[in-house]
């Protein structure tokens, strides 16, 4: 699994390509999130347009950057979850925790900065 | 039901990176069957995440302990055993993930992911003889049939 960051209006764009699953991808998403913290983000989207396989390791992953995020006093949105991944956020309740959006340029502006 | 119905037998060192295989196992087996590709790709998941909790929870990633995986159909039925090394698991003792107290744990889904994707799961365990998990999937199962047994679930 390969992520890509970008910056855009003050917010941190992660893209994950590929798995987000145990042992591999989870770790790489759990290392983007931290080296992004750790250059002072506080604002995050994922997008997961690309992300092909997610496990429950994978969601808890996403579950912890939340957390972390939030904890500092940010916040952490999803982007253009493929149907399988909305399926997995419906199924775990998690739609009920995050803010997903569509449009990436809907979700910048969520954002209020 | 195809005619040539596979039988597969997986014996695995407990290692993470051994998950993947399993999974590509089951799932080309699944091509075989008739169930389409959704309905695969989900038991393959259910199916990572048994491995997932037999190498970590059972074996404690112990290389020299084994999983072992079965994969056969028994009447229109796609049958997984995964059976660990490990002390036993109860799995009565895991917290509801989807409780609103526990939404936020990062631990403790994959149960539910197992429960969500197939007909049924069933577990076997006694203390010191390690933990056996059966999983059920019908074949020729129809949208609506799945969507009821998502269901059942929540």
């Amino acid at each position: 699994m390969k992520i890509t960051t970008r910056m855009r209006q003050g917010v941190t764009v992660l893209e994950p390509k590929g798995k987000i699953t145990i042992g591999e991808g989870d770790v790489a998403l759990r290392e983007a999130v931290h080296e992004a913290m750790n250059a002072g983000a506080k604002h995050m989207l994922i997008n997961l347009q690309d992300t092909t396989t997610i496990d429950s390791s994978g969601i808890g992953e996403l579950v912890a950057a939340y957390t972390t995020v939030t904890n500092r006093g940010g916040d952490l949105k999803l982007l253009n979850l493929p149907p399988k991944v909305h399926d997995i956020l419906q199924i775990t309740q998690l739609v009920t925790v995050f803010e997903v959006f569509e449009n990436e340029d809907e979700a910048i502006d969520s954002f209020g900065l | 039901m195809a005619v040539d119905t596979p039988s597969v037998h997986l014996a695995i060192e407990s290692r993470i990176e051994n998950i993947d295989l399993v999974q590509v196992v089951v799932e080309e087996s699944l091509k075989r069957l008739s169930l389409d590709d959704d309905s695969s790709q989900r038991v393959g998941i259910a199916v990572r995440e048994a491995v997932a909790n037999a190498i970590r929870h059972g074996n404690l990633e112990d290389p020299e302990k084994r999983v072992d995986v079965d994969f056969a159909v028994e009447n229109d039925e796609v049958v997984i055993t995964v059976q660990d090394q490990g002390e036993g698991f109860d799995p009565t003792k895991v917290r509801d993930p989807i409780a609103e107290e526990n939404l936020l744990r990062p631990h403790g889904r994959g149960i539910l992911f197992m429960r969500s994707f197939m007909d049924s799961i069933e577990y076997s365990f006694q203390p010191g003889e390690g933990t056996r998990v059966t999983l059920r999937k019908r074949l020729n199962q129809t949208e609506a049939d799945t969507a009821e047994s998502q269901e059942e679930t929540r």
